[in-house]
C-alpha cells in the first residue's frame, strides 16, 4: 500500500508543475478519523511512519515537536489535535506526510493515507460554509470520487494560518 | 548563440567587482607616492579593467563609464606618463568608493547617489585634463611610452582560433569595449566560415578587422585583448602605418603585421587623408613609433608574468556558493550522526567475535571526524579579510582628526567561521576608531609626552585553544580612570571609589556611558561599547580591557572559530535532554540544604560561596511534569552570562560533546529561551537552551 503510493510520488513529482495547473490535479488522500482529506501531490516531500518527536517548550498542543530529517529541523503538526477530533491514537498505521510548502518543510500527523487520485476541474465543488473544525478559507474545494467525498486542503493557506503558529508572526 | 539569461550571471560579477574593489583600495593604500611600485598600480588598474569590462558586458552604463575614466588615469600612471601623487591617490580612493555605492545600487536596483559619482567623475577629468607632461624627461628613454606619440589610430586585426568560446571569451565583448577607447570601423571576416552543416556550434570562425579613431596608447588596446591572448592572433598597428611601414624592420612585421599596410588604402578612406608625412610630430615620431611595433610583443609578454602570477594565485580557489557548502557541512553532520548511531548499535555485540566489525568501526569514527574538521575548515576564512579594510578606516580618520596614526597588523592569516567573520566587522571597526579617536593623542600631545609623534594602532589575531583572539591595542593616553568613574556617577551607574581597575573599565559597557569631551561624528555618541559588548556575546565570545595610564589600552576579544559547532553539556530534565552550552557554565553541584533560602516572593536563591545566586527551575520554564523539583534531589548547573549568574536546576548531568547547531526558524519559528537544536547520536533532536536569555529573565525575575 504504502510502496504503492511512494512509487506513484516519484513518478508525478518529477512532472513540471505547470501540467497540474488549475484546481484540477493529483491529490495524496488521507484519513482524519471518519473524513477523507486530500492534499495536492505536488506538495508533498514523502511519506514517514510517525516516529518519536522532540516536545518543544511553549508549543501549542497540535504542534507535537520537531524531528530530524536527514539533517533538517522539521516540526510535526497533528491534524488530528488541529482539527479537534475526538480520538486520536498513535499506532502503526499512524502516517506523517512531509510536505514543502512555501520554502518550509512540515510533517502533519494523519491517521493513514489512502490513495493518489486524479481529480478533473468538474469533480471539484466549492466547500460550503460548514461547522466543520476546518476554516472554509483554508479549504480549496470539495472533490468527488463516484461515493466518496475529499476535503481539499489548501495547504499554504494552512501553513501560514496564524493560528497553526507555525511561522512567525510579525 | 541561444539568446541566454545572461542576468544570472550577475551576481558572480558583483562579487568579483567588489573583491576588485578590495583589491584596489588595498592597492591605493600600499602605493607609495615617492615611489610607486609597478606591480601594484598594474594589480590596481588590472581591477579596474574588469570591473570596467563586465559593467560594459552586463550594461551597467554608469559603472562602465566611471571606470573608464578610473581606468584611463590609472593607465597614464601606469605606463610612466604621470606622476603618482597623494592628491591622485586620493581622488582615486574616493572614485573606489563611488564605484562602490554605484555598484550596489545596480546591484540592489536601488537609486545610485549620482551628485557624488558627478562630483568626483568631474574631479577626475579634471586631473586627465590637467597636462601629465611631468615625467616627459625620462619618457622618451622607455620604449614602451606609445602615448607620447599617439597615432590617429589603429588598426586591428583580430583572429580568434576557433576554440575561443571554449574560454568564455565572448568577441563582442571585445569589440565593445574598444568602442569605449574611441570610434571604431568593424569589419567582420566571413570567409572562415563553413557551409552549416559542417560549422561546429562551438567554433568561431569569425575575425575582425577593426580600425579604432581613438587617441590612446598601444597597451591600451592590448589590454582589451588581455584575456583572449593566447587564442588568436593579433596584430595591432597604427593606422598611419603605410608611413612607418618603409623604416619597420622586416624581421619585426613578418608574422604578425602581415599586409596590414597594403590593405589600409583599400579599406578605409579615412586613411590617406591624414598622411602623417604631412604631420610634422607623427613623422619626427618615426622612430618612436618604430620601437613601438618592435617592443610590442615584449612589452605585452613582460606585462604576462604578472597576470599569470595572479592567475597561478586564483588558480588555487574556486568560489563555490555558501549553501552548497552549508548542505556539504549538513551531509557530514548526518554521517557523524550514522556513525554514532552505529557505534551504539555495535557496544551490545562481543569485542571478541566481532572484531573485524570493531576495527571498520572505529576507522569510519576516525575518518567521519577528520572528514568533518575538513569541511568544517571549507567555511573558513583569514581574518585579513576584516583587517584589510582597517588601513582605510585608520588613513581617513587620522586625516580627519589630525592625528598621526599607523596601523600594524598582526596574523591576518589566522582562520575563522565565515559568519563570524562578517559579524566581527563592525565591532572591531568601533573599536579602532575608539582607539583613533579617544586612545591615540594629538601629534603635540605625543610629542610632550615623549612619545613619537606617530601612534601606533595594532590589531592581531591568532588561535587559543578552540577560540580566536583578536586584539586591539593603541599605544595612546590609556583609560582614563578618574574620568570614567565620574561620568558613571553622573549617569547614575553604582561605583565606589576602591574599585579596582579592571572593574571601572568595565564600566564603559554599561548602555549610554560616553566618555568623549566632546562628541564627534566619529564616535562618542555613547551607543557604542554596550553594543559591541552585546555583538561579540551574541558570537559567545568574551571581551576584557586593559589599560595602562600613558602607556595605552589594549582590548581583547575571545570568540569560538565557528558557530556550527558548540561544545555542549546534555543535561537531563525530567525524560528530556537539553543542551548547555559549556563556555556559560561555571560550575555544577548538588545544592545543600544550608544552602537554599527562600526570599518573600517565594523567588529562591542558592549561597554560592560568598554570593547568592537566584535558582532557576528549567522545568518550569520549559513545560516538563515529571522533573524533580527538590534542588537536594538533582542537580544546579551555575550559568553565566553578562557577568550575570543563574543557578539552573537540572535532573541529571548526561556527558558532554560537540553538536552541530541546526536552526530552528528555518522551518518553525524562534523559541524562547532557546537558541537552535542538535541531533542526538539516536538520531533523535535535542533543544540547546539559550544561557544569556534565561540569565536575563532570571536575574530579572529575581529582581521584581
Amino acid at each position: 500500500m504504502m510502496e504503492t503510493i511512494e512509487e506513484q510520488l516519484e513518478v508525478r513529482n518529477g512532472i513540471p508543475a505547470d501540467e497540474a495547473a488549475g484546481p484540477a490535479g493529483e491529490f495524496l488522500t488521507f484519513r482524519l478519523g471518519s473524513e477523507e482529506y486530500g492534499v495536492d501531490i505536488l506538495k508533498v516531500q514523502e511519506i514517514r511512519g510517525y516516529d518519536t518527536v522532540t516536545r518543544i517548550p511553549g508549543a501549542p498542543e497540535f504542534i507535537k515537536g520537531v524531528i530530524n530529517l536527514r539533517g533538517t529541523i522539521v516540526p510535526i503538526v497533528d491534524l488530528r489535535l488541529k482539527f479537534d477530533l475526538p480520538e486520536v491514537v498513535y499506532n502503526d498505521f499512524t502516517v506523517m506526510i512531509v510536505l514543502n510548502v512555501l520554502n518550509r518543510v512540515v510533517g502533519i500527523v494523519v491517521d493513514g493515507v489512502s490513495d493518489v487520485i486524479q481529480l478533473e476541474a468538474g469533480q471539484i465543488r466549492p466547500a460550503p460554509e460548514f461547522s466543520a473544525a476546518v476554516n472554509a478559507r483554508n479549504i480549496i474545494g470539495l472533490g468527488t470520487v463516484d461515493s466518496r467525498m475529499l476535503i481539499l486542503l489548501d495547504i499554504e493557506k494552512l501553513v501560514s494560518d496564524p493560528n497553526l503558529q507555525l511561522v512567525e508572526i510579525h | 548563440m541561444p539568446p541566454i539569461d545572461i542576468t544570472r550571471f550577475h551576481q558572480t560579477f558583483f562579487d568579483e567587482s567588489f573583491e576588485g574593489l578590495d583589491v584596489m583600495e588595498s592597492g591605493l593604500l600600499r602605493l607609495d607616492p615617492d615611489a610607486p611600485d609597478d606591480e601594484t598600480i598594474n594589480a590596481i588598474f588590472r581591477a579596474a579593467h574588469s570591473i570596467k569590462g563586465g559593467a560594459g558586458t552586463f550594461g551597467f552604463a554608469t559603472v562602465a563609464e566611471f571606470t573608464h575614466l578610473l581606468e584611463t588615469l590609472l593607465d597614464q600612471m601606469r605606463s610612466g606618463n604621470r606622476p603618482v601623487t597623494c592628491k591622485d591617490v586620493d581622488v582615486l580612493l574616493r572614485s573606489v568608493d563611488v564605484l562602490r555605492s554605484l555598484l550596489t545600487a545596480a546591484r540592489d536596483g536601488s537609486e545610485a547617489d549620482t551628485a557624488t559619482a558627478q562630483m568626483v567623475s568631474e574631479e577626475l577629468g579634471a586631473l586627465l585634463a590637467a597636462p601629465a607632461a611631468t615625467v616627459e624627461a625620462p619618457a622618451p628613454a622607455q620604449a614602451d611610452a606609445p602615448v607620447a606619440a599617439a597615432p590617429r589610430g589603429w588598426r586591428i586585426e583580430f583572429i580568434p582560433k576557433p576554440e575561443l568560446f571554449a574560454s568564455g571569451n565572448d568577441p563582442l565583448r571585445i569589440i565593445r569595449e574598444l568602442t569605449l577607447l574611441g570610434r571604431a570601423e568593424v569589419i567582420c571576416d566571413t570567409d572562415a566560415l563553413p557551409m552549416l552543416t559542417e560549422a561546429m556550434p562551438e567554433a568561431c570562425y569569425l575575425s575582425w578587422r577593426i580600425d579604432l579613431h581613438a587617441d590612446c596608447g598601444r597597451d591600451a588596446i592590448a589590454d582589451v585583448f588581455a584575456w583572449v591572448e593566447d587564442e588568436c592572433d593579433l596584430s595591432i598597428e597604427p593606422l598611419d602605418g603605410d608611413v612607418a611601414e618603409p623604416t619597420v624592420d622586416a624581421a619585426a612585421v613578418t608574422g604578425t603585421a602581415s599586409d596590414g599596410g597594403e590593405q589600409a588604402p583599400g579599406a578605409d578612406v579615412d586613411t590617406p587623408s591624414t598622411p602623417p608625412a604631412q604631420d610634422p610630430p607623427a613623422a619626427a615620431s618615426g622612430k618612436p613609433e618604430l620601437t613601438v611595433i618592435k617592443g610590442g610583443r615584449p612589452a605585452v609578454a613582460a606585462s604576462r608574468p604578472a597576470t599569470s602570477a595572479e592567475r597561478s594565485g586564483e588558480g588555487g580557489s574556486i568560489r563555490v556558493s555558501t549553501e552548497k557548502i552549508d548542505a556539504l557541512i549538513n551531509l557530514v553532520g548526518e554521517l557523524v550522526i550514522t556513525q554514532a548511531m552505529l557505534q551504539q548499535t555495535a557496544q551490545h555485540l562481543d569485542p571478541v567475535t566481532h572484531e573485524e566489525l570493531f576495527n571498520g568501526l572505529n576507522q569510519l569514527n576516525r575518518n567521519t571526524r577528520v572528514l568533518q574538521e575538513a569541511v568544517m575548515s571549507t567555511r573558513m576564512l583569514p581574518v585579513e579579510f576584516v583587517f584589510s579594510r582597517f588601513p582605510r578606516v585608520v588613513r581617513d580618520l587620522a586625516s580627519k582628526l589630525g592625528k598621526q596614526v599607523q596601523l600594524q597588523t598582526v596574523g591576518e592569516k589566522t582562520e575563522l567561521d565565515k559568519s563570524v567573520i562578517e559579524r566581527i566587522a563592525d565591532p572591531l571597526t568601533h573599536l579602532v576608531r575608539n582607539s583613533l579617536d579617544h586612545g591615540i593623542e594629538s601629534p603635540e600631545r605625543r610629542t610632550a609626552a615623549g612619545k613619537p609623534a606617530t601612534g601606533t594602532i595594532r590589531l592581531s589575531a591568532s588561535h587559543q585553544g578552540g577560540h580566536i583572539v583578536i586584539e586591539v591595542s593603541d599605544d595612546g593616553a590609556g583609560l582614563d580612570r578618574e574620568r570614567i568613574l565620574s561620568k558613571a556617577r553622573e549617569r547614575g551607574i553604582a561605583t565606589s571609589d576602591g574599585m579596582a581597575d579592571e572593574d571601572v573599565w568595565q564600566l564603559i559597557f554599561e548602555p549610554g556611558f560616553s566618555t568623549a569631551e566632546q562628541i564627534t561624528d566619529v564616535s562618542g555618541r555613547g551607543v557604542g561599547m554596550d553594543v559591541v559588548k552585546r555583538n561579540i556575546e551574541a558570537l559567545s565570545g568574551s571581551i576584557e580591557i586593559s589599560s595602562e595610564s600613558g602607556r595605552g589600552s589594549r582590548i581583547l576579544i575571545r570568540l569560538p572559530l565557528t558557530l556550527a559547532i558548540l561544545d555542549g553539556m546534555s543535561v537531563r530534565i525530567g525524560g528530556e535532554i537539553f543542551i548547555v552550552p559549556l563556555n556559560n557554565v561555571i560550575e555544577s553541584l548538588q545544592p545543600q540544604a544550608e544552602q537554599l533560602k527562600s526570599l518573600v516572593n517565594q523567588a529562591q536563591v542558592i549561597r554560592l560561596r560568598a554570593e547568592y545566586v537566584p535558582l532557576v527551575r528549567l522545568q518550569e520554564l520549559f513545560g516538563v511534569h515529571d522533573a524533580v523539583r527538590d534542588p537536594q534531589q538533582g542537580i544546579v548547573v551555575v550559568l553565566e552570562s553578562g557577568g550575570r549568574k543563574i543557578a539552573a536546576l537540572v535532573d541529571e548531568l548526561v556527558g558532554q560533546q560537540q553538536v552541530v547547531i541546526k536552526s530552528l526558524e528555518s522551518n518553525y519559528r524562534r523559541v524562547p529561551c532557546v537558541s537552535g537544536a542538535t541531533i542526538l547520536g539516536n538520531g533523535q533532536v535535542a533543544l540547546i537552551i539559550d544561557a544569556a536569555e534565561i540569565v536575563r529573565q532570571g536575574a530579572r525575575a529575581n529582581a521584581a
